[in-house]
């Protein structure tokens, strides 16, 4: 099992009203997306868990280009990997970050 | 492409456990107990290089249904097949054991379960009787336990037999209740006595219009969670006393109908035997005739 931490300075705080979003599942080709907004607004850290070693670089590129697109600033992302490809990340990653922009 | 159209309900089947629970108590009155962000997961997947989920692939927690107070807990039938490992159990004995002081309208367990996880099989098994013995205490409590079986795993092994101590059941043609599945069946009594390769005989022979049909559940729904609520509102208020009373009757019955059916070489035998009209055509019925055909033939008893 790997373990992979990235954190990353965002220029502005993800928005939204919820404190807490979850989504996806830990199967093969999926993952689980935990969004918690617990950092400074200016912060975001990803931890990850996979059972496939090996992808570090890819890993990394698709958090930082998350991390541009969507400025999660605030929010701890804890990831539970099911072997999911990289496009499945990004997308569960987007909607984990629409959830927590949603109402309280 | 174009957008998604909203003339079909969502599939129950197609669900998650988190979606099942929202769509089917009242709106937004949902609180999670040791949700996610709790991290209760499995001490014995890492011991496997295997992953864990946040919440151990259920979701126990309170609501309301139809403005009256419940628990539920929902598994989650894609992370490892929705089985019962020691935390996943854990949380749901804790759930049943709150109700039996608690004493809310109902329990409703959301079944999606291929029965222990063999990771943590030891675990798993002893789980599976408290869990049993729970559901006994709350229904001793006067509170009826309501199972809906419905998910890609259905309801099997120990989960069937969790199923079988349930005060109701509501179960969608998708839906499977049995304890033994279709692979262990081929393995240990091959592929002559059940081919599990074969779909339509694992659902004649396990699904939901079975199930119904014979009384093995005692409501029918289609897959859907606004069919499924409604099964359920309806099953509340019908559960049957819990009492040596009603043991004896369910023992007469159970007797009964293994002995009536007992040598029945397949289902259709079976719904032919109940009376049941062109019974070669159940499997290809809609829920809405099912239910038709349901409700003026079938083996209906009150006695569970």
């Amino acid at each position: 099992m790997d373990r992979l931490q990235f954190s990353h300075e965002t220029p502005r705080a993800l928005g939204g009203g919820r404190d807490q979003a979850i989504l996806g599942v830990v199967a093969s080709g999926n993952l689980e997306v935990l969004m918690e907004r617990v950092l400074e607004p200016d912060r975001c850290e990803i931890e990850i868990t996979t059972p496939l070693g090996g992808y570090d670089a890819v890993w990394e590129a698709v958090i930082a280009d998350f991390v541009e697109r969507a400025a999660p600033g605030g929010v701890r992302i804890s990831i539970n990997d099911g072997g999911a490809q990289p496009d499945t990340v990004m997308l569960r990653l987007l909607q984990a970050a629409r959830m927590m922009e949603g109402q309280s | 492409m174009s957008a998604p159209t909203a003339d079909r309900a969502p599939s129950w089947y197609e669900a998650s456990a988190r979606a099942r629970l929202a769509a089917l108590l009242d709106r937004a009155s949902f609180t999670e107990f040791l949700g996610p962000a709790a991290r209760e997961t499995s001490p014995h997947l890492p011991l496997f290089d295997l992953p864990r989920a946040f919440d151990d692939g259920i979701v126990v927690g309170r609501g309301t249904l139809d403005d009256r107070p419940v628990l539920a807990a929902a598994q989650e039938g894609r992370f490892m097949g929705g089985a019962f490992g020691e935390v996943h159990a854990a949380k749901l004995t804790g759930l049943l054991r709150a109700a039996a002081e608690l004493r809310p309208a109902a329990v409703l367990i959301l079944f999606d379960t291929g029965g222990v996880r063999l990771q943590e099989a030891n675990a798993g098994e002893t789980a599976i009787s408290e869990i049993m013995r729970a559901i006994v205490e709350v229904r001793r409590a006067g509170v009826p336990v309501v199972g809906l079986v419905g998910g890609r795993a259905g309801a099997y092994g120990g989960g069937g037999l969790i199923a079988g101590t349930c005060a109701r059941l509501v179960v969608s043609e998708q839906g499977r209740i049995a304890v033994s599945g279709p692979e262990v069946i081929e393995t240990n009594h091959g592929v002559e006595e059940f081919d599990s390769k074969d779909r339509a005989l694992v659902w004649r022979t396990m699904g939901g219009k079975h199930r119904a049909l014979t009384g093995g559940a005692d409501a029918y729904a289609a897959d859907t969670a606004e069919a499924f609520r409604a099964a359920a509102l309806r099953l509340i208020d019908r559960a049957p006393a819990f009492d040596l009373e009603t043991m004896r009757a369910e023992q007469a019955r159970l007797e009964a109908r293994l002995e009536r059916h007992g040598t029945a070489g397949d289902a259709p035998d079976i719904w032919s035997a109940l009376g049941v009209p062109e019974s070669g055509r159940v499997s290809a019925l809609g829920d809405d005739a099912f239910a038709e055909l349901l409700a003026s033939s079938g083996d209906s008893h009150d006695a569970r």
